[in-house]
């Protein structure tokens, strides 16, 4: 078997604990405890593996990779592997000792998480009064002269703010907003009723992201994240299975994506018992859906089976119960008629502004363990 | 233009890549693989040298090539996409 490409970029989750308890975090609904998280020794083996592999870049992230106080010597580690960090922060806890520490270490880069461009709105939806704080890191992020993004979560419950959020972002100095249209897995499959846009709020959205676009042309980057659920086209999930890049969990599990955990008979290779090297070209759990050959129904002769690598195998799973299957979200598949009922469906009664509607991200599901829609 | 002093941006690294034995330039959220002599140029790019500086030492390494009339340009159009300041 002849290698696969070497992988660009390495997801660390450096811990699941988060002061925010947002309703379509990405992490597992089943989070790690901090007991089991590696240590930043790990850390470092783990990223040196990682730069040898070929990894460019490490998005240091959570949770909030800031509650972990060896946070610094983690990043140094990445430096000294000659890997490119970005920080992915809520914001709660960058002060400005700590983000000249962490600059010190080699840091080059920070992302931020908005909720809303409103404060009351943004604690609301993060279930947390953090909007000051991010306020502040991202002052602080700028006087350390390090590039700003902003990452925003799009959902009914803010999509109508988007002309609002591009402008906050602008105000805070951010040289790249992501707008990244709600993906369901996980906890944001958990609220899936609560989160779902109605296609009127997505076509003003994305005239307005369209408009500010060319306004800011060659000062603030925006980028729109699809909404798969609505544009009847399956989204090329992380760049194709195990193609791109790879998710140490707090753990130390690797995962082609943060959400494949949720699949079920996938063998969870970790870093404390296999090499990177080994679980990234040789484990089970990266060659399972790599490549064309697992392809059926309409992606095994489709032209675009190289263009979306067949969407999103945990959507299948989620929509189907098959992970195999093309991914609904595809116009082609047999099972789009899924999607589009969920996306055509009335909203529920409660308005969107109504903190009830959601189940907040915490230990562990308030309602339910599992997560079928 | 005169005077100007080209030095990668603050969140630009450019570096060597083993693995896929290709010059980068890495940025926060991409990559750009660098083709041709252009890692020979950026290299140059110190914040202490000169555009003609630089011109002048890539003309005596590489004799006959197109310097003095690609490597301006090629500049302008780097720092046009940010990556140099």
């Amino acid at each position: 078997m002849t290698s696969p490409p070497p992988p660009w970029a390495l997801l660390a989750e450096l811990t699941h604990s988060c002061p925010l308890h947002c309703p379509y975090c990405s992490n597992p609904l089943e989070l790690v405890r901090r007991s089991r998280e590696l240590s930043a020794e790990k850390w470092a083996d783990v990223l040196r593996q990682a730069a040898e592999l070929g990894v460019i870049h490490t998005h240091l992230s959570g949770g909030e990779p800031l509650l972990r106080p060896d946070l610094a010597a983690i990043v140094a580690a990445a430096e000294s592997a000659g890997i490119y960090t970005q920080l992915v922060t809520s914001g709660v806890g960058l002060s400005a000792p700590r983000m000249s520490a962490l600059a010190s270490a080699g840091l080059r880069s920070v992302q931020l998480s908005v909720q809303h461009a409103g404060p009351a709105a943004s604690d609301r939806i993060a279930g947390y009064r953090s909007f000051a704080a991010k306020e502040q890191a991202a002052a602080v992020v700028r006087d350390a002269e390090l590039p700003l993004g902003l990452n925003v979560v799009l959902h009914r419950d803010n999509l109508d703010a988007v002309d609002a959020i591009v402008d906050l972002g602008v105000a805070w100095g951010a040289e790249r907003i992501e707008l990244a249209n709600v993906q369901f897995y996980g906890w944001a499959l958990h609220n899936r009723t609560a989160l779902l846009p109605t296609r009127d709020q997505l076509s003003r959205a994305r005239e307005t992201v369209e408009s500010r676009r060319q306004q800011l042309a060659g000062t603030t980057e925006l980028v729109w994240v699809v909404p798969d659920y609505f544009d009847g086209v399956a989204k090329p999930c992380m760049g194709g299975w195990g193609a791109v890049s790879l998710t140490v969990a707090p753990d130390g599990g690797v995962l082609p994506c943060p959400a494949a955990g949720a699949l079920p008979d996938l063998e969870v290779p970790n870093v404390r018992d296999r090499s990177l090297e080994w679980i990234w070209n040789s484990s089970p759990a990266f060659n399972l859906y790599r490549g064309t050959e697992w392809m059926s129904g309409p992606c095994g002769g489709c032209p675009r089976r190289e263009t979306d690598f067949g969407g999103c195998r945990c959507q299948a799973h989620a929509l189907t119960g098959d992970a195999a299957r093309t991914d609904p979200a595809c116009a082609l598949s047999p099972d789009h008629a899924l999607v589009r009922a969920l996306a055509e469906a009335p909203p529920d009664d409660l308005p969107p502004d109504d903190a009830r509607r959601y189940v907040y991200r915490g230990p562990r599901p308030a309602r339910r363990e599992r997560s079928r829609g | 233009m005169t005077g100007w002093r080209p030095a990668l941006a603050r969140s630009v690294v450019l570096r060597h890549d083993r693995v896929r034995r290709a010059d980068l330039l890495v940025l926060p959220e991409r990559v750009v693989i660098l083709g041709g002599r252009a890692a020979d140029v950026l290299r140059l790019c110190d914040g202490r040298r000169q555009v003609g500086d630089i011109v002048d030492e890539l003309a005596a390494r590489f004799p006959g090539a197109p310097v003095a009339a690609e490597v301006p340009r090629f500049l302008d159009r780097v720092r046009e996409e940010g990556w140099l300041r």
